[in-house]
């Protein structure tokens, strides 16, 4: 019995101007599934992951979300969704940023209840412990009344995660989210992440650390010049590295720069 | 000595009224301004380009024309226009046009200040236009609008003072008057500094609360 994926993205295209970033891309994400998009930088995963948030326009191809239309009405290039729509769709995708864009005015614990209480409606009382059970699930009990600069960077992207996982998205989407950590701090993230996943939370990961994506995802993508060049299980995709030369040099120098 | 304190003695009540005025002036100046301001920088930074362009060519207008033609070009430019306002009005207007232009520089140089993945991070937890702009946008900028923005009601204070070309009886017409029946200027202008710089003094310590009350974000 296969269902209906999740996450559906059918020949997706984007261009900034003359720059076509995203050549015709297709992904389906299953509920319950770790799916991670690896490859060299400028190869449009971010693009990727900001066109399922519609923070990017996308021009062309479709993306749903449980069979809905992601940004417009009907396909792409089309009438755009109104604001509320949109916003409410917005809110069934949590994303967690590279640069982490905590809000600085705001404690860690209110950063996570502002969705809580201002999208999802809910009391002040239930905000706050929804808020900080997450805060305790990515391990900051203790930081619930710290302002974002008073935590280090691994905190400030833990709670990054909480701000997004306590909306109860559909899916998450992380870009890049320990590439502005320092090294010894991506850790603490990462096993946030695995924990995560664990407990059957749908990821869409962008991320440089190979090992990870190799060990904590269902299946990899790997992504060159905006289109897929390899997809498959971890060690199936490993597997292609004799076939496919663009995945022989990201891996080999990938590997070469990091050991 | 005691012709000096009987002057001054004369003039207070006059003064005081005209003070009243001047008050009244830069609070609906300062008010109206504000309101307009704020949503016209807003409109400046995410509306569609044609408002933009609409925005910008009000606000450089604006901003061209030295404050005093401002003022005339309202009072003597709109009756022929069909639109009749009293001296009082057209004083006013022309007041909250000249502030409105700076209060848009105002908004429009503070929320741009505020680092592009702040509204995305809003954006992506759901919130609609208008509570990305109250709960994450506003509290930060106002951080960087609340210095200039005070000082700017300072100014509006002082440049009140232009009503008087009008005929408007603000402080400073209230100190010609007197002047004009009592002949004694030196001590009416300087109560009258005294009377602006009150004003102002007061002002501009607030805005030193202000500012250390919205100092909590650190860069
Ligand atoms: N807002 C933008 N405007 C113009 N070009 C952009 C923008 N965002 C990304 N690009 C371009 O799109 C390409 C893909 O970028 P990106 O999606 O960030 O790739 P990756 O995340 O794989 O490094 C790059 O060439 C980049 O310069
Ligand atoms: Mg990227």
């Amino acid at each position: 019995m296969s269902a209906t994926p999740l996450l559906q993205i059918a020949r997706l295209t984007k261009s900034f101007g003359s720059n076509q970033v995203l050549k015709s891309v297709d992904l389906d994400v299953t509920a319950g599934e770790v799916v991670t998009v690896i490859g060299p930088s400028g190869g449009g995963k971010t693009t990727l992951l900001r066109c399922v948030n519609f923070l990017e326009a996308y021009d062309g191809g479709s993306i749903k979300i449980d069979g809905r239309e992601v940004g417009y009405v009907d396909n792409a290039g089309g009438r755009k969704r109104g604001e509320v729509d949109l916003a409410a769709m917005r809110a069934e995708t949590g994303m967690v940023f590279q640069s982490f864009n905590l809000f600085p005015h705001l404690t860690a614990e209110q950063n996570v209840m502002l969705g809580l209480q201002r999208v999802r409606k809910k009391p002040l009382k239930e905000a706050q412990e929804i808020a900080r059970h997450w805060l305790d699930r990515v391990g900051l009990a203790h930081k619930t009344k710290s302002l974002p600069y008073e935590l280090s960077g691994g905190q400030q992207q833990r709670v990054g995660i909480a701000r997004a996982v306590a909306m109860d998205p559909k899916i998450l989407l992380l870009d890049e989210i320990t590439s502005a950590l320092d090294p010894e701090l991506v850790n603490e993230v990462l096993d946030v992440v695995r924990k995560l996943a664990t407990d059957g939370m749908t990821m869409l990961i962008v991320t440089h650390e190979i090992a990870f994506a190799r060990d904590a995802s269902h299946r990899i993508i790997f992504m060159t010049d905006g289109s897929v060049s390899a997809h498959g299980k971890p060690d199936e995709l490993m597997a292609q590295v004799a076939s496919n030369e663009r995945l022989r040099n990201f891996l080999s120098r990938f590997s070469a720069a990091t050991h | 000595m005691a012709q000096l304190i009987d002057a001054i003695v004369y003039a207070i009540p006059y003064l005081m009224s005209g003070l009243g005025m001047t008050l009244l002036v830069s609070l609906i100046v300062v008010v109206l301004s504000l309101v307009a301001g704020v949503v016209l920088g807003v409109g400046l930074i995410y509306g569609p380009l044609s408002l933009r362009w609409l925005i910008r060519l009000l606000t450089d207008s604006i901003r061209g024309i030295p404050i005093l033609v401002l003022i005339f070009a309202v009072y003597y430019g709109l009756p022929p226009l069909g639109l009749n306002l009293s001296s009082f009005w057209a004083a006013v207007l022309a007041l909250t046009l000249f502030k409105t232009a700076q209060v848009i520089e105002y908004t429009r140089g503070a929320v741009s200040s505020i680092p592009r993945g702040q509204m995305e991070a809003a954006k992506s937890i759901g919130l609609i236009f208008g509570q990305r702009l109250r709960y994450v946008i506003f509290p930060q900028a106002t951080r960087r609008f609340l210095p200039p923005w005070v000082n700017g009601v300072t100014d509006a204070v002082k440049g009140s003072a232009l009503v008087s070309l009008l005929g408007v009886v603000d402080l400073m017409q209230a100190i010609n008057q007197v002047i004009g029946r009592t002949y004694e200027p030196m001590p009416l202008y300087l109560l009258g500094a005294v009377m602006y710089f009150a004003i102002n003094y007061s002002l501009s310590s607030l805005s030193r609360v202000l500012e250390r009350r919205y100092a909590y974000i650190k860069e």
